[in-house]
Parts: structure tokens; sequence; C-alpha cells
């Protein structure tokens, strides 16, 4: 499965041992990149207890789905994968996983950052955080997502 | 019409999801959103400012200005904060 939404933790030792296999019909990779983002115990200088996250079931899905083949189609890649849970989470939780794998490392790198910033800007999820005192408050978007995602229009 | 609201929008609203009876003058995004406003003070308070909202018909994302027809799903959310 190269897209999963899912309340689940994940295994990375597992992840990676599919992604090192060869891809049907495809030579063994010579690289594979992973990103693995977690969740902090800070945020903008307030305590963060907890943190939910909500998503829009159907249209998540098929965002990441056309981020992933837009990376494919960019890079030569033999794999990629996107993970993305969903639900109440912790500080040091792993909330998501990007993992690709090619023939040498540019390609892997760069997919694997490309489909974080498409991610950050396109995919309908929504994070809340808990702080200490029991507040809840919604995550705004940081101009820098926007700005990252913006340099894969300018290149290439 | 099914009409989806996500996280702060859907708290004023109070509820995530609803079904209006499709009008025919609501040719556009836009008309809807006047038909909604006047729902109740959460939909007005949820839908007041709309460069704080992002739209989506039929799960793909669209501007303000988008059509709009009596079966589509249309959505309305902040701008994301996954990752």
């Amino acid at each position: 499965m190269t897209i999963r939404v899912q309340e689940d933790d994940f295994d990375l030792t597992r992840i990676y041992s599919e992604l090192r296999e060869a891809p049907t019909g495809q030579h063994t990779p010579g690289a594979i990149s992973l990103f693995v983002g977690l969740v902090r115990d800070m945020n903008n200088n307030h305590t963060v207890a907890a943190m939910t996250l909500e998503h829009y079931p159907g249209m998540t899905e098929t965002r990441l789905t056309a981020i992933r083949d837009a990376a494919m189609t960019r890079w030569p890649l033999g794999k990629a994968i996107i993970i993305h849970r969903v639900g109440k989470l912790y500080p040091n939780d792993q909330i998501v996983l990007v993992g690709a794998t090619s023939s040498h490392r540019q390609a892997a790198t760069e997919a694997t950052a490309f489909m974080m910033d498409y991610l950050k800007t396109e995919a309908p999820f929504w994070k809340s955080e808990q702080t200490a005192d029991g507040v809840t408050e919604w995550v705004s978007t940081r101009e820098s997502d926007m700005t990252a995602r913006t340099r894969w229009q300018e290149t290439k | 019409m099914n009409i989806r609201y996500f996280a702060w929008l859907r708290e004023h609203i109070g509820a995530s999801s609803e079904d209006i009876t499709y009008d025919q003058t609501v040719k556009t995004v836009s008309d809807l959103v006047d038909v909604l406003r006047q729902q109740s003070t959460g939909h007005q308070k949820a839908l007041a400012d709309m460069t704080l909202v992002r739209v989506a018909v039929n799960q793909v994302y669209v501007d303000i200005d988008h059509p709009v027809t009596a079966h589509d799903e249309v959505a309305f959310f902040p701008p994301v904060t996954g990752g």
C-alpha cells in the first residue's frame, strides 16, 4: 500500500524493508530517502500536551495519490510511499512518513521533499493542539510552507 | 446538495455535514455561501471571511466562482495544516 491514512502507528523497520526490495520487474534501488514527521512538545512558545488530527476522508487519499503520482512522473523513482496518521497523538509520536527509492540519491531526496511540501499545503488535514492547561487551539498555517511548495514550480 | 465542514468551521456550525435543498438561484459557490450564511449565526461566523476558507466541490479544490449543481458535495474548511 503506497498511500495510507490511519490511526495506528507505523513500523519504520518494516517500511524500510519493503522499500529496499526491487519493484516488480525493476532493478534494486541504489538509494532510499525517508522523512518522518513527529509531534513536537513545543509550538509557538507553549507546551503541547496532545494533538488531534482531523481529515477529509476520500479527498485526503485522492490528494495524496495525486502528489505521489506527480513525484513518480517527475523523478525516476522505484517506489514512493506516503503514510499519515489521524486522531489523537502525543509529543514524540510519529505523524507522517514520506519515502522514495531510486537508483541515485538526488531523485530520492528531492522526491521526498517535494511530496512533503505538497502534502503540507494540499492534503486536507487539520491539527488542533491541546496545551498543558487544557486549552485547545487550531494550528494556523505557516507562510514558509507555501514558500517551500512554490520552489518546485520555479525549477524544472 | 451535501455540504461538509471541517476544523473550526465545523465547530462554529455545530455539524460536520448537512443536506441543503437545491435552490435554482444558486449558480456558484459564492451564491451558496450567501444562502448558507442565512442559516444560523454559526454559519455566518464560519463563512464571514472567505479569504480564510478553502472550498472543494466533489473533493477537488475550486475558487469561489466555481459552478455548483444539485448533486454536488461542497466542502468548506480552513487552509490545511497536516504533515
